[in-house]
């Protein structure tokens, strides 16, 4: 007996040039109408063939909500774990397969309320793995509650009155944390997207891409914003959105990102920069007395830390 | 490898053992009094090519060894009471996406930071049901670190047989105990590893079990577009939110164990084919109710002990099998009061049974449980 998805590819695989990176039998998905999973979902697809990552190497891991469905949907490794601790279960995998393309996509309440701890001790490892950040300023899977991003001002069903504590600023939280690469796009910069995080997925270390995108349904109508299409436009007119690399273009600071309703949301490439990764200090500072001799990537590794 | 005779404490052994088991991932946390263990897998693993990462808690531990062994590699971490309980909710995780891990758990007293260098063994039925849900899973109870090293290895091929975390439950007093630990050739100890597919990737269903009841397991990076999930889910690893799913998963997690339970469920008897009062103990406690079955044939009361080898599977059948001619149990504990409720389920009233309780801090009196001998007779 074949798995359906097999079966499907090849009848489908017309019908959407992403099928094949998809488990179709898995469609249709779960998203709402207007929500912006799917424009990051199939950015992650197009930056990983677009660099030609092949899909052994490729592993997705997600937490919970409505981005941690995002692993299950796509037609290679993937791994829908705990709420928050998708960046943990993935460490062990990259410390286990060197050789794999670990990336973690999940949302911002999973990664920056309960899974925080893991966000910034991966960033300050520089453990080479990938997390893209889909912020829609709250709770979108338990019904649109308040969480570490909600600005202030902004209502949610546990913010009736509107949201009244300080959200993080996540590019400048990733960046001092540590990370080598950090980016913050919109949905509505699909293109600049996808070739940031094909940026990102080929970065050696601690890559971050935060993606503000709509949820209409969680954090669009409490706030009147109207339809996901509604919520992009508004990203491009009343949010006054910068245009893109404005941030490095100026020389500026993630210092100075922070989310504010009525604000500016700064968008861009804020942080490229080159560290020691974990597994290059792993393999150049402990003895490897080869029990069992290195496989070929090991021993890559292990040549390219001691250079 | 190491081989031959050391001297080393219940925690390092534990270590030796993981390593002899063919661990190569630890993931951990320093806590008294289970840090020697990771302290000892540092120092190792390194030189057996294999890899070694503080995490920032135990929750990330536990994250990061599933997501280890998933990519292939056997995997460990160690605790005590305070992350155990925090390590629980991802014990779930692996039970429900049925990676194999071990988790070393060296009790001390409780609740909250209570003892940290002192004995107990109160987190047993935290073994069987800490983490939500129905499931099942396997826990050792060593009582020497000759045998934090044999059931550690023990442990592994248990988790890779049965794809399930295994809990090696320790207590403070075996983990720092320093004994004489012997140490096999490396060809002579019997590994098991994971049963993997035998068909190509097109063709493999993740969660469709054999006979035994468990599937062949696909690492990360293999080629087979591994699809795992906590959530329920149906054979194909697809996330199925409705009755029918799982009530056919969640009883063969379960039933995995279960239908093996006999073949799994170990322990050890001393002077109990003709005894009248059979001791159940386990772990510290079990060394120390020696004398008190000693001093009780010392005063012609026919006594026995039963060492839990096992907690989880709880060997049921033995029991029953002496309820039906025996007189009287007791149970001592350093707790008030757990796996005592194991021994009455399964005896069902036919005999007395009597508990023995230690808060925890020290070692158990003989003496008492000397008393409950006589008295259950009584």
């Amino acid at each position: 007996m074949s798995s359906t998805f097999v079966d499907k590819l090849d009848g489908l695989e017309d019908i959407h040039p992403q099928d094949k990176w998809l488990r179709t039998d898995m469609l249709p998905h779960i998203w709402c109408p207007g929500c912006g999973l799917g424009i990051v979902l199939n950015a992650y697809i197009k930056a990983a063939e677009k660099m030609q990552i092949p899909r052994e190497k490729r592993v997705v891991v997600s937490g919970i909500g409505c981005s941690g469905r995002a692993a299950g949907y796509l037609n290679q490794d993937s791994f829908h774990t705990t709420h928050g601790r998708a960046v943990a279960f993935a460490t062990g995998i990259k410390v286990a397969r060197p050789d794999l393309n670990v990336t973690v996509l999940s949302g911002d309440g999973d990664l920056f309320a309960i899974g925080g701890n893991h966000f910034i001790h991966a960033a300050r490892r520089n453990m080479d793995i990938k997390v893209i950040c889909v912020n829609n300023f709250n709770y979108g899977m338990t019904g649109g509650q308040g969480g570490p991003t909600t600005p202030v001002g902004a209502k949610t069903s546990t913010t009736p009155y509107g949201c009244f504590e300080h959200p993080f600023n996540l590019p400048w939280l990733a960046a001092t944390c540590g990370a080598v690469y950090v980016a913050r796009w919109t949905t509505l910069d699909s293109r600049r997207l996808r070739d940031s995080i094909a940026e990102a997925l080929t970065k050696k270390g601690f890559a971050f891409v935060e993606v503000i995108s709509p949820c209409p349904v969680g954090y669009g109508r409490p706030n009147k914003i109207g339809s996901g299409l509604d919520e992009m436009k508004m990203y491009m007119d009343k949010w006054d959105l910068r245009p893109p690399n404005w941030i490095t273009e100026e020389g500026s600071n993630p210092r100075d990102a922070d989310i504010s309703l009525g604000k500016p949301i700064v968008v861009g490439k804020f942080v490229d920069i080159e560290r020691p990764t974990f597994l290059d200090l792993y393999w150049s500072i402990l003895p490897h007395k080869e029990e069992k001799p290195l496989n070929e990537v090991e021993k890559k590794q292990v040549a390219g830390a001691k250079a | 490898m190491l081989t031959g005779a050391h001297f080393m404490n219940g925690d390092v052994a534990a270590a030796e053992g993981a390593i002899a088991a063919g661990c190569r991932f630890f993931a951990g946390y320093p806590i008294t009094p289970a840090t020697e263990v990771a302290e000892r897998m540092a120092e190792r693993l390194p030189e057996v090519n294999g890899r070694y990462i503080q995490m920032e808690d135990e929750i990330a531990s536990m994250a990061a060894i599933l997501g280890a062994s998933s990519a292939g590699m056997k995997s460990m971490t160690s605790t005590s009471g305070p992350g155990f309980s925090l390590m629980m909710e991802n014990i779930g995780l692996g039970v429900m996406m049925e990676i194999p891990c071990v988790v070393v758990d060296v009790q001390r007293g409780g609740p909250s930071t209570g003892l940290p260098t002192l004995v107990a063994q109160q987190d047993m039925m935290q073994a069987r049901w800490g983490s939500h849900g129905d499931y099942a899973l396997v826990a050792y109870c060593p009582n020497s670190p000759q045998e934090m090293f044999d059931l550690a290895i023990m442990a592994f091929n248990t988790s890779e047989r049965y794809r399930i975390p295994v809990l090696l439950m320790a207590d403070e007093s075996i983990g720092h105990m320093t004994e004489k630990v012997t140490i096999p050739d490396k060809d002579t100890i019997a590994l098991i590893t994971r049963k993997k597919p035998t068909v190509p990737p097109e063709q493999y269903i993740p969660f469709k079990p054999d006979e035994d009841l468990i599937p062949p397991m696909a690492m990360a990076g293999e080629g087979y577009s591994v699809r795992m999930t906590g959530l329920t889910h149906d054979e194909f690893g697809r996330p199925a939110i409705n009755l029918e799913t799982q009530a056919k998963l969640i009883p063969r997690l379960t039933e995995k164990i279960r239908s093996h339970a006999d073949e799994i469920a170990m322990f050890e008897e001393t002077s109990v084919d003709d005894a009248d009062v059979v001791v159940v103990a386990y772990g510290i406690t079990s060394r120390c109710m020696r004398r008190s079955v000693e001093l009780a044939r010392k005063e012609g009361v026919k006594a026995g002990l039963f060492r839990l080898i096992t907690a989880w599977p709880f060997p049921e059948k033995r029991i029953r099998e002496l309820a039906t001619r025996i007189k009287g149990f007791v149970v001592p504990e350093i707790n008030l009061g757990q796996m005592v409720y194991e021994v009455e389920r399964v005896v069902a009233g036919q005999v007395p049974v009597r508990a023995v309780t230690y808060h925890g801090g020290g070692l158990p009196d003989p003496d008492l449980t000397l008393k409950a001998i006589q008295d259950v007779l009584k």
